[in-house]
């Protein structure tokens, strides 16, 4: 009887969510129906776009360059960052002497570096790894200032307590306290990369998901191409968010996060 | 020295003026070593701003920026928070609406542009709307985890002090919440800086944005290009601090951990 | 088991709480665990009950249910005849400090309930509450810049403020160190004996029971039921090396199974 409680609950759950994306994907296609100048796909135009862009080879192509661009700024950025953060979070003058420096560079949008990137690099991949590069330094730098500069005193002299020195104290105190605001940092900071190659890539290069939703407009307003390519972004960056979740579960790491 | 020692007053400002003395030198040097023509020394870029500043035309663009920021993200706060207080103290219709909300918000809100620009034209809407969507989901997100993770504890205490639903929500849930959703807002903030830049670069004639393009593409004026990103990380800066101010309020400072 | 001491609620008082046949049942990952099993008893208006037990016995669950928060599997809860169905302003759950509203002043937080009262009338009531928890010059302070006894001492002014009948208290002095907690023990009773508050006290600290309550209720480990009801017929202020107030603790010992030599 219980078993069959809770099964049909579980049903329910899944059902009300997919009830409701129904129920607005109906209002989708009942407005675009409405609507005299059929310039916007409804929800099965955007499928057939998908459809399209996949028959094309296009869709797993401009995904993959996407994906690329910002593998390589991203994981440049955190190689670089990570340890020049935690150096300087460590050494109280160096973080002085920095911290306004960094904190003005940080809001400049990445996007206005584009004219700089543009110069340095040319318009091509280059640039466009470069923007996401400078999108995600410096927040994953201040991140790491922070993680270091927030370790309890307490680790620290207990550590030295135990008679370790410098560099067993980095990698056996240090580190574990300051990974999982770490794994924070990189999961937001992936996000921006993600926000951020879609908009070098309507700029500086002809290729890639963000180039796919200009071009798609510029070259015959294909709507229902642009609105495919916007779900597919949605989507991956969704799957990279989780990816990184996951890693915030790993057990060595759960500490840092509230226990409920 | 680690950064457990306390540097004395002089070294606060000596610090910061040594290192970014150093800096502006290592440009300086590095724009004469290696003969461009195209990219400017700091001095060229300090000229820029004063020709920026004699023509008038920077005030109107800062406004334009700073105007379209407000609305954007005024509407966000408007909207977002009470939907997030909501969704949060309804756990079942969060349920329903989350993985809506986990598929719209990834999408980078720079890919929303051309269809911005079906709904709205070209113009400040555009542009407003951009701001609205990149700053949305960011506090939707933090009220609905400022509300759940309100311990239960001042729940039952409000329960318990007979108060009704409505009541319970603006006198315990929020003030509770709040904290977490001040942190969300200034996040959102931030993006709405980045996002108004990129959108001021593809979807206007003017702002901030529309300098730094404007700038290159009319006649390869590289000075006023960095001197405007220089600006924008200024201006930014300048929120980001006005925003902490909010934050040490003393009716929600008991929700930041690392305040003295 | 034998009730050697067990006695009946004093006759002269009126009864205010009864609990009749309670019993209580989690579900946890579809595992059924009891957590209370057939619990029987009766409160008497203005007295003052301690429920006595191991830690994690169930007796916070008990209180739960008498203050409205949970509702029993089987059998009623009553206050006044009527039966409990959610929290109600009349009883008012303390619990450890934790309780007090973070984002409001000492003021704010006594003041917290009393939001329907005309101005003037709330200012003398939150002015009469400082003054008899000693938070006098703490008004506009935050809860933060307070220690664990002064927060502890506003949420019990934050409860009386209320004018309740009735409070549950759930280990309320467990938090703090060993001199504040007798301290605030001697505080509670000044308290109680002014305004003769129904009061339901849990904790697991048998010198505090047998030094605070009328009646000591006696309960077993998961899932609780009654041990043993004693009667504390030590009049206040009780002399804590008195012959009979040895005897009675000494006795709960031996009844919890504890030898009292270590």
């Amino acid at each position: 009887m219980r078993d069959d409680n809770a099964a049909r609950m579980n049903l329910r759950l899944l059902l009300r969510p997919l009830a409701f994306i129904a129920v607005l994907l109906l209002l989708w296609e009942i407005g675009i129906r409405r609507q005299s100048s059929h310039l916007l796909p409804g929800p099965w135009g955007t499928v057939e776009g998908i459809v399209d862009l996949v028959r094309h080879g296009l869709l797993l192509k401009y995904i993959v360059a996407s994906l690329f661009r910002v593998t390589w700024g991203f994981t440049l950025a955190a190689a670089l960052a990570i340890p020049l953060g935690l150096a300087v979070g460590w050494y109280r003058r160096a973080e002085m002497a920095l911290n306004p420096i960094l904190q003005i560079l940080r809001p400049i949008s990445p996007l206005a570096w584009i004219p700089i990137a543009i110069l340095w690099f040319g318009v091509g991949d280059l640039a466009a790894i470069f923007l996401i590069f400078v999108g995600c330094f410096f927040p994953l730098m201040l991140t790491a200032i922070n993680a270091v500069r927030s370790i309890p005193a307490v680790y620290v002299n207990a550590g030295r307590n135990f008679g370790l020195g410098t560099p067993s104290l980095v990698y056996r105190v240090l580190y574990p306290a300051v990974v999982p605001n770490l794994i924070v940092g990189l999961r937001i900071t992936l996000g921006i990369a993600w926000l951020v190659v879609v908009a070098a890539e309507m700029i500086a290069v002809s290729s890639g998901l963000g180039f796919l939703i200009v071009d798609a407009r510029n070259a015959g307003n294909r709507y229902d191409l642009v609105v495919a390519g916007m779900l597919i972004i949605g989507v991956i960056g969704l799957l990279l968010d989780l990816g990184m979740q996951s890693l915030e579960k790993v057990k060595s790491f759960r500490w840092g996060y509230s226990e409920d | 020295m680690n950064g457990f020692s306390q540097p004395g007053r002089v070294e606060r400002v000596f610090w910061p003026i040594l290192a970014t003395a150093l800096l502006l030198a290592l440009w300086c040097y590095s724009v004469r070593w290696s003969g461009t023509r195209v990219f400017p020394s700091p001095v060229e870029v300090e000229r820029g701003l004063a020709e920026l500043l004699r023509h008038h035309v920077l005030w109107g663009d800062i406004v334009d920026s700073l105007r379209r920021v407000a609305y954007g993200y005024g509407a966000a706060v408007a909207i977002g928070v009470p939907l997030g207080l909501t969704l949060g103290w309804y756990p079942a219709a969060n349920q329903v609406v989350n993985p809506v909300m986990q598929i719209l918000r990834p999408i980078s809100p720079i890919a929303w542009i051309p269809v911005a620009i079906i709904f709205f034209g070209v113009g400040d809407d555009a542009a407003v709307f951009l701001i609205f969507l990149g700053s949305f989901f960011p506090i939707v997100v933090a009220a609905i985890n400022g509300v759940s993770s309100v311990p239960a504890v001042y729940r039952h205490a409000g329960r318990n002090f007979g108060l009704t639903p409505p009541q319970l929500l603006a006198k315990v849930l929020f003030p509770a919440a709040l904290p977490q959703i001040l942190v969300g807002l200034r996040i959102a903030l931030g993006i709405a800086w980045l996002v108004v830049v990129a959108a001021e670069m593809i979807a206007v004639d003017s702002g901030l944005g529309y300098l730094v393009i404007d700038s290159r593409n009319s006649g390869k004026r590289y000075d006023l290009v960095v001197a405007a990103i220089l600006l924008i990380g200024v201006i930014g800066l300048v929120l980001d601090v006005l925003f902490r101010r909010l934050e040490k309020l003393r009716s929600v400072r008991w929700g930041f951990r690392f305040e003295s | 088991m034998s009730q050697t001491q067990s006695v009946i609620a004093p006759t002269a008082l009126k009864t205010k709480l009864s609990v009749d046949r309670v019993s209580m049942v989690f579900e946890r990952d579809g595992k059924q665990t009891d957590v209370l099993d057939d619990i029987d008893l009766e409160v008497g208006d203005g007295e003052f009950v301690c429920l006595l037990g191991p830690s994690g016995c169930g007796k916070t669950t008990l209180l739960n249910a008498m203050a409205g928060f949970l509702s029993p599997t089987s059998g009623e809860i009553r206050v006044d005849g009527e039966i409990v169905r959610k929290p109600d302003p009349r009883r008012i759950f303390v619990f450890q400090e934790r309780g007090v509203f973070p984002w409001l002043t000492v003021e704010g937080n006594i003041g917290f309930g009393l939001s329907k009262l005309p101005r003037a009338e709330r200012e003398k009531r939150i002015a009469h509450y400082v003054k008899m928890v000693g938070l006098q010059g703490f008004e506009k302070t935050y809860p933060q810049e307070l220690s664990g006894g002064m927060k502890q001492r506003l949420e019990v002014a934050r409860a009386l403020a209320v004018n309740p009948d009735m409070l549950l208290l759930d280990e309320p002095f467990g938090a703090l160190d060993s001199i504040t907690r007798l301290i605030m023990r001697g505080e509670l009773l000044r308290i109680w004996e002014a305004e003769r508050k129904t009061i339901i006290f849990v904790t697991h600290d048998i010198d505090e029971a047998v030094q605070l309550a009328d009646r000591v209720v006696v309960m077993s480990a998961r899932p609780a039921t009654i041990q043993q009801i004693v009667n504390i017929d030590v009049p206040h202020p009780r002399d804590i090396s008195s012959q009979r107030y040895l005897q009675l603790r000494d006795g709960i010992f031996q009844q919890i199974g504890l030898a009292h030599k270590l």
